[in-house]
């Protein structure tokens, strides 16, 4: 590569190229405090409880509207690991464990990070979509104009709404996974109920595998609503900027509940 | 223009985009409770004058002061404070799409006063009055039609009774009969209420009609001043290009190139972007 462009253009091309990287690292570490900024600025503007009703009405946006596709979503992937576990352990003849991994696939992995990846293509393309066409209509700018700050008004409800949605969203998907799975166990494969259950009990621990799902989903929901909220701020406000803004919002903070829940479950589970 | 007493004053401005110069020396003194225009071709930084006026884009050299204040040297709380004074009409009106009409002029005075609902109500309802739209109160914004949805924003900027009032583009895509509703409100707002207005604008005649004193800006320079008989009478033909609209002339209708018959014979066709493979 570095042969090719001495090659082609001589030292100049080189140094275009060098300083091309250095621009790019440079305006992402700026990104990067931008971002920072409006996440902390965002944060401390909590406090002022006449924004109260304006986290209710996110809630409703950001969780609320979500809720149909992430049940759904449990159902079939709790019924798809009971139909799975159940032909793998048949052949040792434990099928009474169904219900243990099921439980805890769901519970430690499944449940934060699909609804993760669900929660970045549901809500924060939305997010993304929304503050990026408040950008392009002006409506952020006269906001300032009228002397309110678009970071407390419009900013920090999006966020907190986020940040307090996602676990929910996660703990309905695991319990709704979970009755998926018993569905398919109990049901329809034939897998006696008081083993599925009493197994299920016996191994899955709250501090160890609940709590640690419901971390991961805390993570999963900031990572998620800040992406959304910083790409529609930094959008450019034209239809093609903001569609581009909606693209990253939901491949970065898909590649980043990814990467992050590789990070978690090492910090987590990685001392067995 | 004597001895007005100047609201804001623009001295020595200078501001970059990038690599693009937009203002290279810009001085402007706008004098209080008179309708000022500031015009000029498309991408002359019009706006980005008027955005400089309430804060929101910081100069790279020179300053902008309002009632005395440097408005880009201010703390975030004392711009917001000093905002209040200031009611701006965006170019795509920018109401809230959540809110209704009413709650959209009503919304400054929520977060700003400590008024009651029924003073806020009565106001509103007065404010809709000014601009024909009391009727209307109840749409919501993607029920109005553009020339509408201007009016009602042009309400909730003088909600606050603001000192200046600032409009960006305020007849652009406007049908004759709205243009001329926009004029005739904009002049008669400014009479009743004795604020100063400050226009950003390309529609000649409209403009010519109402302001007082207009500034005409291009290539990030002054290129006039002066009261609408005085810019009429110009001399300069970049002005007189400007005000008739004459298609060519010292702003030439060509994008710079090479020329037509060589470029044709090269077979060139001036897109170095590879296309179509």
């Amino acid at each position: 590569m570095i042969q090719v462009i001495i090659g082609s253009g001589g030292i100049n091309t080189m140094l275009d190229f060098l300083a091309l990287i250095g621009r790019q690292f440079l305006s992402k570490i700026a990104g990067f405090g931008r971002a920072s900024f409006i996440l902390f600025y965002a944060l401390f503007a909590w406090p002022q409880p006449k924004n109260f009703p304006l986290v209710i009405t996110q809630l409703y946006n950001v969780g609320v509207k979500s809720l149909l596709i992430i049940a759904v979503s449990g159902l079939f992937i709790g019924m798809v690991l009971g139909l799975q576990g159940y032909t793998i352990l048949v052949d040792f003849g434990s099928e009474q464990s169904v219900g243990q991994m099921v439980a805890l696939s769901l519970v430690r992995e499944l449940a934060p990070v699909v609804t993760g990846l669900l929660f970045a293509g549901r809500a924060g393309s939305a997010l993304t979509a929304e503050i990026g066409l408040m950008k392009a209509t002006e409506q952020l700018a006269s906001l300032e104009m009228i002397g309110v700050d678009p970071l407390r008004r419009i900013v920090a409800p999006r966020l907190w709404a986020g940040f307090i949605s996602m676990p929910i969203l996660s703990m309905i998907f695991a319990i709704v996974g979970v009755y998926g799975g018993a569905l398919v166990s109990i049901e329809w494969l034939g897998v006696y109920s008081g083993a599925f259950w009493s197994v299920m009990q016996d191994s899955v621990d709250f501090y160890d595998d609940v709590l640690n799902g419901i971390i991961k989903a805390v993570v999963f929901g900031i990572v998620v609503t800040w992406v959304a909220i910083y790409q529609g701020l930094e959008s450019i406000p034209t239809s093609e900027g903001i569609s581009q803004s909606t693209t990253r919002t939901v491949v970065y903070s898909s590649l980043m509940i990814l990467g992050l829940d590789f990070v978690l479950t090492v910090l987590m589970f990685g001392d067995i | 223009m004597g001895d007005r007493e100047n609201v804001i004053k623009i001295s020595h401005l200078r501001f970059k985009r990038g690599d693009r110069v937009i203002f290279k020396d810009i001085n402007i003194s706008i004098p209080k409770g008179k309708i000022s225009a500031i015009m000029g071709p498309s991408g002359s930084g019009k706006t980005t004058l008027l955005k400089m006026i309430g804060g929101q884009l910081s100069p790279d050299a020179g300053s902008v002061s309002v009632e005395g204040t440097v408005v880009h040297d201010l703390s975030r709380k004392a711009l917001f404070s000093l905002r209040k004074k200031m009611g701006m009409l965006f170019q795509s009106g920018a109401l809230f799409s959540d809110m209704s009409v009413f709650q959209n002029v009503a919304f400054p005075l929520q977060v700003n006063t400590s008024l009651n609902a029924e003073m806020i109500r009565d106001i509103v309802l007065l404010k809709l009055q000014a601009v024909g739209l009391r009727g209307a109160s109840h749409l919501m914004p993607s029920e109005l039609s553009g020339g509408m949805a201007r009016r009602v924003a042009l309400a909730r900027a003088i909600a606050l009774d603001p000192e200046i009032v600032m409009y960006d583009e305020p007849f652009a895509g406007q049908d004759p009969i709205g243009m001329g509703v926009l004029v005739t409100l904009i002049k008669k707002l400014n009479q009743a209420l004795g604020h100063t207005s400050v226009i950003v604008s390309h529609d000649i005649q409209e403009t010519l009609s109402i302001a007082d004193y207009i500034f005409i800006i291009a290539d990030g320079e002054m290129l006039a001043s002066g009261t609408a008989e005085q810019i009429k009478n110009s001399s300069s033909e970049k002005v007189q290009q400007f005000i008739h609209g004459h298609p060519d002339g010292p702003v030439p209708f060509h994008y710079p190139a090479i020329d037509l018959m060589q470029q044709i014979m090269v077979g060139d066709t001036g897109d170095h972007r590879e296309w179509g493979h």
